[in-house]
């Protein structure tokens, strides 16, 4: 996020587009409706209707696969009706008029065919936004789930800075992260392209730095592969071994068949974990982890900030902290990792790590967290970002024309599913899933469906289908409900009983290897 | 009763709470009244958070893949193993053979060695994590 989760309940505008936040991210969803309340304008870009959409100003029910369009669309209305921020695009961006020209085409109503929201409702939330000096946009993995992921994010970015709205408190491009501490992983640099901090494994006196720190060297300084390239690689033979820590890809990643394959093809898989789960099944060694409660160290939140993790209770079992056994393996490897506790670790990130410097486990010990960036041990930490100047200099508007989805509905497969999680379960349900009242509240897949497209196949509530996709079927209870629109269904992931992630489509983002797990092509059948 | 103040293991948001212990066991959660996001209050997931720690099926030995079986083994033997395997696979073809996932749930010192294992090394940047799933 630019911005800091306390700034929501201040803003008078907030666009929400993909993301179901008062179930996914509660307190975030919480600080909306508290916004709403005082009078705050909240405008909600989702083909379901989420809670939010009860307090909303606006509702846009876009086609999934069309937020190019829309944005573009409501960035046209905004140009055309002279409502941009004309000293922040003259005095912070560039490329402004490719901006105007490629979305001079985007009119209300051309928009409106491609995504089937009416051209007064596009016109509406352009004014909306853009007329409020405080509008923040908030967005999750509706937005990113898509082969044209990082082209959403770019359109969304173009959208707060034609108006302004970044740099400033209650302002800015929001994404939601939706795990605890998936801020953090990205931050220490698990990610192919960068170390700690954003640090580029191209950036040779970056390299330098690590290797001397480190005491090897010949660190590569190519981009490795991602998580989805590495799958593709296993499947092909060209990966021989996987080390996963605390992650379960047989119930997370798309088209489940084609990543057991790939798990099978390994020459050795080594899965550290907390529970069974349907990857540590495949493993050939299963090393136990330990949970948060366990263990002493950070997480880094959606806000950016670094907060304490404490250890309540002992390890139970054998099991041992994920670092502990990293250090374990490495010392086996020859390359011995003596740290006595979290603590070291975290000052050798500060030393390496230009925004984490001050972040230091003394200062740690005692407050809430500190957000990054924060350069050095006397400084307070940053609430939001961009303030006066963009970290590159001039931010760059990059306009982005739409895209179909990969797989849109035809006679064969007539109905686009999409998917996300439900309140009481979190992502692949390993932990949820092992807690009673979250269990009692909700234990059993389902598949949402509008009821003319339930009349239409002629299915009732609650009774089991078969939802196929050109990869797979399951067998699925039907949820009908007018909450969604009709030709759209919705299905969970956090269920190994039904598992969504058999009938997505792994085409995925060409740069951000992202899945396209918000839309694809699938049909229901009747049972028997 | 003891408490101890840290931070929420499922979303994004990173509240902050207490947990309960009695006897090396996890009794319950409570919100910081304090706390910048929390302020007192938690999500359904939040409050029940310390459930799954003592639920009977966490893994809590190392396992080695056997005539197709995983048996019990003892961190001595599971640790040389995984060692022995990886510095095997790496020499027979090449350190990219190799690929690690990190994690999204584990904590930021974890990720860090993590990527120093994967980058210093196995001297490889096949490191990745579930941020796009």
């Amino acid at each position: 996020m630019t911005n800091s989760i306390n700034e929501f309940q201040n803003a008078e505008c907030i666009f929400v587009i993909g993301s179901n936040t008062t179930e996914q991210h509660p307190e975030i969803g919480a600080r909306i409706i508290e916004a709403a309340k005082k009078g705050a304008k909240i405008i909600v870009c989702d083909a379901r209707s989420i809670r939010l959409v009860k307090y909303a100003a606006v509702h846009i029910k876009q086609r999934n696969g069309t937020d190019i369009a829309l944005l573009n669309g409501i960035m046209n209305v905004i140009i055309q009706e002279d409502l941009y921020d004309k000293q922040f695009v003259a005095e912070r961006t560039e490329n402004f008029d490719a901006l105007k020209t490629l979305v001079a085409k985007y009119t209300p109503e051309y928009v409106s065919k491609i995504t089937g929201v009416p051209a007064d409702d596009i016109i509406k939330a352009a004014r909306i936004y853009a007329t409020h000096k405080k509008s923040m946009i908030a967005y999750a993995m509706g937005i990113t789930q898509h082969i044209c992921g990082v082209d959403n994010v770019k359109t969304v970015a173009n959208l707060a800075m034609l108006t302004g709205h970044v740099g400033m408190e209650s302002t800015g491009v929001n994404p939601l992260r939706g795990q605890n501490n998936v801020q953090g992983a990205c931050d220490m640099g698990g990610l192919p392209n960068v170390f700690t901090g954003y640090q580029k494994v191209t950036d040779e006196p970056v390299c330098q730095k690590f290797e001397k720190a480190w005491g090897v060297t010949g660190i590569p300084r190519k981009v490795g592969k991602t998580v989805t390239d590495m799958l593709a690689m296993a499947h092909k033979g060209e990966l021989k071994a996987l080390y996963i820590m605390g992650e379960n890809p047989m119930m997370s990643d798309p088209d489940t068949k084609h990543v057991e394959d790939a798990l099978k093809h390994l020459e050795l898989l080594i899965v550290q974990d907390i529970f069974p789960n349907e990857t540590t099944a495949l493993a050939h060694v299963v090393l136990p982890g330990c949970t948060f409660a366990e263990k002493d160290g950070t997480f880094s939140n959606t806000e950016r900030r670094v907060s304490r993790v404490r250890k309540a209770i002992e390890p139970i079992g054998e099991s041992r902290q994920d670092w502990q056994i990293i250090c374990d393996l490495a010392q086996r490897l020859g390359y011995p990792m003596k740290y006595s506790s979290w603590a070291d670790i975290l000052r050798e990130i500060n030393e390496l790590t230009p925004s984490y410097a001050g972040i230091t486990p003394e200062r740690l010990e005692t407050g809430f967290g500190i957000q990054w960036p924060c350069p050095n041990k006397d400084h307070p930490g940053t609430p939001y970002l961009h303030k006066g100047k963009f970290t590159k200099g001039l931010g760059t508007f990059v306009p982005c024309e739409h895209i179909e989805p990969n797989e849109v509905p035809d006679a064969e497969y007539p109905l686009t599913l999409t998917t996300g999680r439900v309140y009481w379960h979190y992502h692949t349900g390993s932990m949820t899933r092992r807690t009673n009242l979250l269990e009692r509240e909700c234990n059993q897949n389902f598949v949402e469906i509008h009821p003319d497209t339930a009349k239409s196949l002629n299915v009732r509530n609650g009774e089991t289908v078969i939802v196929e996709t050109r990869r797979g079927s399951i067998e699925i209870p039907t949820k009908i409900t007018d909450e969604i629109v009709p030709g759209l269904i919705f299905v969970p992931f956090h269920f190994t009983e039904a598992k969504v992630n058999l009938l997505t489509n792994p085409a995925h983002d060409p740069v951000g290897k992202i899945p396209e797990y918000k839309v694809c092509a699938a049909r229901i059948r009747k049972k028997g | 009763m003891s408490t101890v103040l840290t931070t929420c293991p499922y979303c994004g948001c990173g509240c902050g709470f207490y947990l309960h212990t009695e006897h090396n066991k996890l009794v319950g959660v409570t919100p910081s009244q304090e706390h910048p996001v929390s302020r007192g209050t938690l999500c359904v997931k939040g409050w029940n958070a310390h459930e799954m720690v003592h639920h009977p099926e966490r893994l809590k030995y190392p396992m080695i893949r056997e005539n197709g079986v995983l048996r019990r083994a003892s961190w001595e033997e599971a640790l040389d193993f995984t060692a022995r395997k990886l510095q095997e696979i790496r020499d027979k073809y090449t350190t990219e053979s190799i690929g690690f996932f990190t994690s999204a749930k584990v904590t930021n010192e974890e990720n860090y060695v993590m990527m120093k294992l994967a980058r210093g090394v196995f001297l490889n940047s096949n490191i990745d994590h579930c941020a796009r799933l």
